[in-house]
C-alpha cells in the first residue's frame, strides 16, 4: 500500500507532497526464525509529512524503525531513500545520509550540559582531522547547537546540566540531539513516554514547529495526540500494513477499531 | 456508584511511581473488592503494568497510600505481599524456564503452615482445570507453548491460595480457543472467592469477566462504572481505547 | 635443556599415573573451592575475592579444633559449620545493602573483606605456618612410591560433598528456591520466596564449601594467612574456564586444569606448571569467552 504516487521528473517538483516519497521500503521483510516480524510491507512517506505509526502490541513498530535506521538488518526486501537504497547498511552511515532517530529510553549524556549535548551531535557533521581548523570551527558548532537549543525550546537550559533538566525536558533534548545531526527524516520513538499531559501538549507544539522544514515518522501510543499531529497515520498490525490514510478516515475505519478492541 | 459495604481488600490512593525520571503514574486511584473482578482498561505505555507492579511491591510508589485488608504494604517486600494472599502473573508470564512444571508449582505450594493432604488437594484442583499441565509435569517449563505457559503461570499463583490475583494481560498473544479458556478460568477464580484485579486490552472478554471497570489514560484513572454500563461501541470505549 | 633431561629420564607410563591421580586429587579440591565460588556469582551476580580467606579461615578454625580435641573429622564440620555462619553475617553486613548497585561496588567490598581476614589471620596466628595432622596416616605402594591413602580420601570425600550439595540443588525445597531465584529474582520473590534470605544462604553454602576445602587441604600444604591466595587465583581461572555459575563446568574445568599442570610439571617445576592454567584461560577467554559449560540463563 503505497501513499505517494512514484518517481518524481521535473514537472512532479511543483507538485508539494505528491511528488517522490522521502522514503520507501519495497517488500520489507523480517523474520526470527519462524516468526515474520515483518511481513512484505511496502510503505512510502512524502516530503513534509508527520506521518504516524500505530498498532497494537507486537504489530513490528519497533522492528520497522529498526530497519529504516540501520539497526536490524532486513530478511528480505529493500529500503530506499530519497530514491537510494540503504537496505543493510550500518547505523552510522545511515545517519550521514540524513536519517535520525531518538529513543524511547533517553539517551543523553547526562553529566555534559543541554548545549554541550547538542553540540557533540552538531559536531559529528563536521568531521575533519584537521586539528588547527578547530577554533573557528567550534563558534560555527556552538552557533548551530543554539539554535537547535532554541527550536526545542531549551536555550534557557543552555548550561544547565543534562541530568538536572526535567523528563519532558530530556526527551526534547533527545529530539535535539537529532535534529542536531541536520537529518532529512527524522524518527521519533515514543517521544512523549512517561510524560504529564502538560508536557505532552508542549511536545506536539515543538515537533509541530520543526515539521516544517523535516519529514516525520512518530510511533506513539499517545490516540488524540497522534489524531491531531499526523497528516497520515499507518496501522501496523502482525507485520503488515493493515490501514493507511489520514486521520479521519482511519478513525472511521471499522477493522482498525476491531484491531484496537480485540472484537 | 454505591461504596461497597464492607472495606474494600484492596485500596490505592493518589499513587505516584516513576522509572527514574519517566513519572508514570500521575495520582492513581482505584480499589477492589472482596471476590470481586475489577477490569483495569487503556492503551499502550498508560501506566496499566507499573500499577499492578506497584501494588505487589516490585517498584517502590514515590507517593499514595496502597492499603491491603485495611493494612497499608508501601514498601511491603513483595515476598510478604506473596505470603499474605497477593498473587501476581506479570504480562511475559515468567514462568522458571528451567524448571519443570511440577517445580513451578512447587514454588508456591511449599509454603509454611500448608498440610501435606492441602498440598495435594491443591494439586488435584491445579491439574483438573489445566490437564495439559499434568501431561507435562516433568518437563522444563521453557518448553511449554505461549498458551500453557500462560495457564502454568495463572496456576502457579493459584498455589499461593491468594486473596486477589493481579493479573496483566493474560490473553495477549493467545488464539481465539485459549482467550475463551481464560475466561473461564477468571469466571471459575471468582466463583471460588478469589479477587481479580484483570489489566486488559480485550475490551469484550474485559467487560463480560468483570463487575467494575477503570479506563486509564497517561498515568490516572479517567473513567469508573459498573461493566454493565459500558459496552464495546460505547463512545467512551472510543475515546480512551480505540482509534 | 630441563625438557630434554626430564624426558629421558623419566618412566613415562609409570609417572603419567601418579601425576594423573595427583592432578584428581588437587583437582577435587579445587572443584569444591570452585564450586563455592561459582554458585555465589551465578546466583547473586558477586564476583567473591575474599573466597580465599574463607577457605584460609576454613583450615585455621581446623587448626583450633584439632587442637582442642583431636578429631580430624569434627574439625572439619565445626569449620565448615562456623565459617558458613560468619559468611551469613558477612554477607547480611557487607553485601546485601550493595543489592541493585553496580558490581564494582561488591568487588570492592568483597575485596576489601579479604585484606582484612587475611591481616587478622595474621596478627591473631602468627606467620609460622600450622599443621594438622592427617587422620588417615597408611599408605600404599604405587609403582614405586608410598602413596598416602588421605590424598585418595581427599578426592573421594570432596566428591561427595559436590555429589550432596548437586542432589540437594535438585530435590529438596530450598535447591528448588535457589534456582528459582537464579533464573528470575522478581517473580521468585512474587512466589513468596524469601529471595534476600535465599541469597545470604547460598553465600552461607559457598563459604562452607570453601571451608571444608580448607580444612581437607591443611595436612597436604599446611595452613599460613595467603594459603587463600593461590587457590583463589586458580578457582577463578576455573569458573571463568568452566563458565560461570555452571556447576557441572567448575568441576570439569578443575579436574582439566589440575591434570594439565600435574603433567607439566613432570617436566617443568611445579611452579611453573602453573603456566598451562593462564594458557588455558586465555585460550578460553579468546575463543570461548562465556566459558566451556555457561548456564542460559
Amino acid at each position: 500500500m503505497t501513499a505517494v504516487a512514484p518517481d518524481a521528473g521535473p514537472l512532479a517538483a511543483g507538485q508539494g507532497a505528491a511528488a517522490a516519497p522521502v522514503l520507501r521500503t519495497e517488500r520489507l521483510t523480517v523474520r526470527f526464525g519462524g516468526l515474520a516480524a515483518l511481513n512484505q510491507v511496502d510503505f512510502a512517506v512524502g516530503r513534509g509529512e508527520i506521518r504516524a505509526i500505530i498498532g497494537p502490541n507486537g504489530a513490528g513498530k519497533s522492528t520497522f524503525f529498526n530497519c529504516v535506521t540501520g539497526v536490524l538488518r532486513p530478511t528480505s526486501g529493500r529500503i530506499l531513500f530519497n530514491g537510494e537504497d540503504i537496505t543493510g547498511l550500518p547505523p552510522n552511515l545511515i545517519s550521514r545520509k540524513g536519517i535520525a532517530r531518538s529513543y524511547q529510553i533517553t539517551n543523553i549524556l547526562p553529566n555534559a550540559t543541554a548545549l554541550e549535548n547538542v553540540r557533540i551531535a552538531a559536531q559529528s557533521r563536521r568531521h575533519g582531522w584537521n586539528m588547527f581548523r578547530h577554533h573557528r570551527a567550534f563558534r560555527d558548532l556552538t552557533e548551530r547547537a543554539e539554535g537547535v537549543l532554541e527550536a526545542v525550546g531549551l536555550l534557557s537550559k543552555a548550561q544547565e546540566l543534562a541530568a538536572n533538566l526535567s523528563h519532558g525536558e530530556q526527551r526534547n533534548l533527545e529530539i535535539g540531539i537529532a535534529l542536531a545531526t541536520e537529518p532529512t527524516l527524522l524518527c521519533l520513538d515514543e517521544p512523549t513516554a512517561g510524560m504529564s499531559a502538560a508536557e505532552t501538549r508542549e511536545t506536539m507544539q515543538l515537533i509541530r514547529r520543526i515539521a516544517r522544514e523535516l519529514t516525520i515518522l512518530i510511533v506513539e501510543h499517545d490516540m488524540p495526540l497522534v489524531m491531531e499531529l499526523a497528516s497520515r497515520i499507518t496501522v501496523f498490525h502482525y507485520g503488515e500494513v493493515l490501514a493507511d490514510g489520514p486521520p479521519a478516515e482511519i478513525q472511521k475505519n471499522t477493522r482498525v477499531q476491531e484491531v484496537y478492541l480485540k472484537t | 456508584m454505591s461504596a461497597p459495604a464492607a472495606e474494600p481488600l484492596v485500596q490505592v490512593e493518589d499513587l505516584h511511581t516513576y522509572y527514574g525520571k519517566s513519572h508514570i503514574l500521575h495520582g492513581v486511584s482505584l480499589h477492589v473488592g472482596r471476590g470481586e473482578v475489577v477490569g483495569l482498561l487503556g492503551r499502550n505505555g498508560v501506566g496499566k503494568s507499573t500499577t499492578l507492579k506497584t501494588i505487589m511491591g516490585l517498584v517502590p510508589p514515590a507517593q499514595g497510600s496502597i492499603r491491603y485488608e485495611g493494612r497499608s504494604i508501601a514498601g511491603t517486600p513483595p515476598h510478604v505481599l506473596a505470603r499474605h494472599g497477593i498473587a501476581y502473573v506479570p504480562e511475559d508470564r515468567r514462568i522458571f524456564r528451567l524448571l519443570t512444571v511440577m517445580e513451578n508449582l512447587r514454588t508456591g505450594l511449599d509454603r509454611r503452615g500448608v498440610t501435606d493432604a492441602r498440598r495435594r488437594e491443591l494439586l488435584e484442583q491445579v491439574f483438573a482445570s489445566f490437564p495439559v499441565l499434568a501431561e507435562r509435569r516433568n518437563q522444563a517449563g521453557g518448553t511449554l507453548s505461549g498458551g500453557e505457559q500462560q495457564m502454568l503461570a495463572i496456576a502457579r499463583a493459584m498455589m499461593l491460595e491468594p486473596r486477589i490475583i493481579l493479573l496483566d494481560e493474560p490473553t495477549e498473544g493467545l488464539m481465539p480457543r485459549m482467550v475463551a479458556q481464560i475466561r473461564e478460568i477468571v469466571d471459575t477464580l471468582q466463583r471460588q472467592g478469589v479477587a481479580i484485579l484483570l489489566v486488559e486490552q480485550n475490551v469484550p472478554l474485559t467487560l463480560a469477566a468483570s463487575r467494575r471497570i477503570y479506563i486509564m489514560e497517561k498515568g490516572v484513572v479517567r473513567h469508573h462504572c459498573a461493566a454493565a454500563e459500558l459496552s464495546v461501541h460505547d463512545p467512551i470505549i472510543q475515546q480512551y481505547l480505540g482509534v | 635443556m630441563d625438557l630434554i633431561l626430564g624426558f629421558v629420564q623419566s618412566a613415562p607410563v609409570e609417572l603419567i599415573i601418579v601425576q594423573t591421580i595427583n592432578g584428581i586429587v588437587t583437582g577435587m579440591i579445587l572443584a569444591l573451592v570452585a564450586s563455592g565460588l561459582t554458585l555465589i556469582f551465578g546466583i547473586m551476580d558477586v564476583v567473591n575475592f575474599a573466597h580465599g580467606e574463607l577457605f584460609m579461615l576454613g583450615a585455621y578454625c581446623g587448626v583450633v579444633v584439632f587442637a582442642l580435641t583431636g578429631n580430624f573429622w569434627l574439625a572439619l564440620l565445626t569449620a565448615a559449620f562456623l565459617v558458613a555462619l560468619f559468611g551469613a553475617a558477612l554477607q547480611i553486613v557487607t553485601l546485601r545493602p550493595l543489592v541493585g548497585r553496580d558490581p564494582l561496588t561488591t568487588i570492592l567490598a568483597t575485596f576489601g573483606t579479604s585484606l582484612i581476614l587475611q591481616n587478622y589471620a595474621l596478627w591473631q596466628f602468627g606467620p609460622v605456618s600450622r599443621k594438622i595432622g592427617e587422620p588417615i596416616t597408611s599408605q600404599f605402594t604405587l609403582f614405586y612410591l608410598q602413596y598416602p591413602w588421605y590424598r585418595i580420601a581427599v578426592a573421594l570425600l570432596s566428591a561427595a560433598i559436590i555429589g550432596a550439595f548437586y542432589l540437594f540443588l535438585k530435590h529438596s525445597k530450598f535447591g528448588i528456591w535457589i534456582r528459582a531465584t537464579t533464573q528470575d529474582r522478581l517473580m521468585a520473590q512474587a512466589m513468596g520466596i524469601p529471595v534476600p534470605w535465599v541469597l545470604t544462604g547460598v553465600f552461607a553454602f559457598g563459604a562452607a564449601l570453601a571451608a571444608a576445602s580448607g580444612v581437607l587441604f591443611a595436612p597436604l600444604g599446611g595452613v599460613y594467612h595467603t594459603m587463600g591466595l593461590d587457590w583463589v587465583l586458580k578457582a577463578f581461572i576455573v569458573v571463568v574456564v568452566g563458565g560461570m555459575g555452571s556447576l557441572g563446568g567448575s568441576i570439569v574445568a578443575a579436574i582439566f586444569i589440575s591434570l594439565l599442570e600435574a603433567y607439566a610439571s613432570i617436566w617443568v617445576s611445579p611452579a611453573q606448571a602453573v603456566i598451562v592454567s593462564f594458557v588455558a584461560l586465555i585460550l578460553t577467554l579468546l575463543f570461548r569467552p562465556t566459558g566451556l559449560f555457561a548456564t542460559p540463563k
